[in-house]
């Protein structure tokens, strides 16, 4: 012990590090803040060390070419020791990254805390949200699987939607004309060099700001900030119950960084590390691209939008999105902070959060898409066989021969982007039935040229059986209907 | 800091004229670095036309009246794209000489679209957009029909001019 305490001097009389150290951990906070809600940004920028150390250690083998880096990814996976539990904590990091800035910024908004004098602590703060995105999006390129390949399509179908510099912009994106070898090597030098560089400047700059204007009181209902008074106020709130920010505050913050790690931890031993999918080769068409969950949202609302608004908000929505978060503190910059008597910032956030977690829900599912395989994979439930006649028997070979499941679902299983056809003769008559068929309609394409009159026959002859025991079939009206389609 | 500030402003003594040159030539070199520099970044952006002729094949590959995927190689490559550099293209012989070649990319945000010869069909797997085997809009939410090659036909093989991923501001 003694000759530890030596050296310890020994670098203390040179560095002098005790005077310097001791400001910054001492620093009287509100004993209000000493809480668990006050937990969530240390713990980002302990998921962002743990990212950097993680990051660092797979840039020894992962190779940044278009032509090795999915090679070298399964390298990690099954052929370097333990390098799948690394890409699992990197992936299981970020995860955890996002979440948890996405909690402090909550936190944040609903406290007040961007309120004068922070203002520039939150927009500082925004930016580490969006440059933290810009790492999960990256980092997701990086991988370099067919759902990269093709995510980088969508950024790029996106990016050409700009009007005038959207061919260049493009471009720009990809570094050339197509995905290819200088699309990767942009990307990493992105999200190993320029993000990382800027999101830890700006990390310093958000403690440094933090120190100098002090943590944010719990809001008190009825305490109102003005910019006259509040400095003074915060003073004397300091004085009155200050108490040092280490231990009084740093130990939940400790505790729960440390829970944050050992669930990053036991999260990529557990669930171990994410893709990568299959190779980027273009060719191989049969896949069906997601993004990773933190833009399922993104990816579910670029479904859902109306075509004719669809450019329009995509260029316009992410621009006016990030104005009125830089705006935020400049909009509401005094008054009342707690949550309890701003209801509609409430509101906002369970708005905001309750379409997120709907529309991710959404994504994962993709009810829109057709699924490419249902018809050669999904067989015709038995039920639905049991009793037809040889012509409707035809008709349900029809149904699965023509790709009539990627799209509608029998016995709950097929694509969701059309009606079920379980019971599609208790809504439409035989004639709507041909109608719908041969001319399609309501966003379902028309079959006329691809079924024989023959077909067409068989098909509503099987489909005006698909209705329950209990309730009959659509009948056509008394008055003869205008004869439907050839 | 008083005395400095009188030193600054002193009309022309030595010390604000080195200054004044010291501001000058590191504003100069930054130029001089930062121009290249942006050149370099953007270089990809500056060139306009990225499209040449390539071959996909025999013409008497492709069957008449049928879809068929095709893949060429693009004809702007590093070495180290890999697999990346085959690009796929859907071709259609309507008959004898007249086809359609289309681009792999769905007009809505450029994933892989699927044929479906058995429904005659093109399927989007991301956002459920769906074409007719001429190319026209069936369903879903593309805005336009399928992008289509520019083709011709050359000593009995099929060509077609590629080279970019097309985009609606750059249809092929």
């Amino acid at each position: 012990m003694g000759v530890l305490r030596s050296i310890g001097e020994w670098f203390e009389h040179r560095l002098r590090l005790k005077d310097a150290m001791a400001q910054p951990l001492t620093h009287p906070v509100p004993r209000s803040s000493a809480s668990w809600w006050y937990v969530f940004g240390s713990a980002t920028l302990t998921t962002l060390i743990l990212q950097l150390i993680t990051g660092v250690c797979l840039a020894f083998v992962y190779v940044p070419s278009a032509a090795d880096a999915w090679q070298s990814l399964e390298h990690l996976n099954y052929s370097q020791p333990l390098g799948w539990f690394l890409r699992g904590m990197h992936y299981w990091g970020s995860n955890f990254m996002v979440a948890l800035i996405t909690l402090h910024v909550i936190r944040v908004f609903l406290f007040g805390a961007y309120k004068y004098p922070r203002e520039l602590t939150w927009i500082v703060g925004v930016l580490l949200l969006l440059l933290t995105l810009g790492m999960a999006f990256t980092g997701q390129v990086l991988r370099w699987d067919q759902d990269a390949y093709w995510g980088l399509g969508i950024g790029a179908a996106i990016a050409g939607r700009t009007p005038f510099i959207g061919p260049r912009l493009v471009h720009l994106l990809l570094g050339g004309p197509i995905i290819g070898g200088e699309t990767l090597t942009r990307f990493f030098v992105s999200h190993v060099f320029l993000i990382p560089a800027l999101l830890l400047a700006l990390v310093g700059l958000h403690l440094l700001l933090v120190l100098k204007l002090g943590i944010s009181e719990w809001p008190m209902p009825g305490r109102l900030v003005s910019r006259e008074r509040y400095r003074a106020e915060y003073e004397a709130l300091l004085e009155r119950e200050g108490v040092p920010f280490f231990p009084a505050a740093a130990q939940r913050d400790l505790c729960f960084s440390g829970l944050v790690i050992l669930a990053v931890v036991v999260c990529a031993a557990v669930f171990g590390p994410s893709g990568p999918k299959g190779p980027p080769d273009p060719t191989l068409i049969r896949t069906v691209p997601r993004p990773d969950f933190f833009f399922l949202s993104v990816f579910a609302a670029l479904a859902l939008l109306p075509p004719y608004l669809e450019t329009f908000l995509l260029l316009t929505a992410p621009v006016v999105g990030i104005a009125l978060l830089v705006a935020l503190p400049f909009l509401s910059n005094t008054g009342e902070r707690s949550f309890r008597r701003r209801p509609v910032a409430v509101l906002g956030v369970i708005l905001i959060v309750l379409t997120l977690v709907a529309l991710t829900e959404m994504g994962e599912s993709s009810p829109w898409s057709p699924v490419m395989n249902a018809w050669s994979s999904l067989p015709t439930p038995p039920q639905y066989v049991k009793g037809r006649t040889p012509l409707e028997l035809q008709g349900a070979l029809l149904v699965q021969g023509k790709q009539c499941r990627n799209c509608h679902s029998l016995g709950g299983r097929g694509g969701q982007r059309g009606p079920a056809l379980d019971d599609v003769a208790t809504r439409l008559t035989r004639d709507q039935l041909i109608r719908q068929v041969l001319q399609g309609g309501g966003n379902m394409p028309a079959y006329g040229k691809h079924l024989s009159p023959p077909e067409v026959t068989a098909l509503v002859a099987f489909l005006e059986t698909m209705h329950p025991s209990s309730e009959p079939p659509e009948k056509a009206a008394p008055v003869p209907a205008t004869p439907a389609a050839p | 800091m008083s005395e400095h500030a009188t030193n600054l402003s002193a009309p022309t003594s030595r010390r604000s004229f080195l200054l004044t040159l010291g501001i000058a030539l590191n504003a100069i070199a930054a130029t001089l670095v930062a121009l290249p520099l942006v050149g370099y970044i953007f270089a990809p952006a500056r060139r306009k036309a990225w499209q040449a002729w390539v071959a996909l094949g025999a013409v008497d590959d492709f069957p008449e009246h049928q879809t068929r995927l095709a893949t060429y190689e693009n004809p702007f490559t590093v070495p180290w794209d890999g697999r990346t550099a085959h690009i796929p293209c859907w071709v259609r012989r309507i008959s004898g000489d007249t086809f359609q070649v289309f681009a792999i990319n769905c007009t809505h945000l450029g994933c892989p679209v699927r044929w479906f010869p058995e429904s005659g069909l093109f399927m989007c797997p991301c956002h459920g957009g769906v074409f007719y085997e001429d190319g026209t809009h069936a369903a879903g939410p593309p805005p336009r029909r399928l992008y289509e090659y520019e083709y011709k036909i050359q000593q009995g093989k099929l060509w077609v001019r590629a080279g970019q991923i097309p985009t609606l501001s750059e249809p092929v």
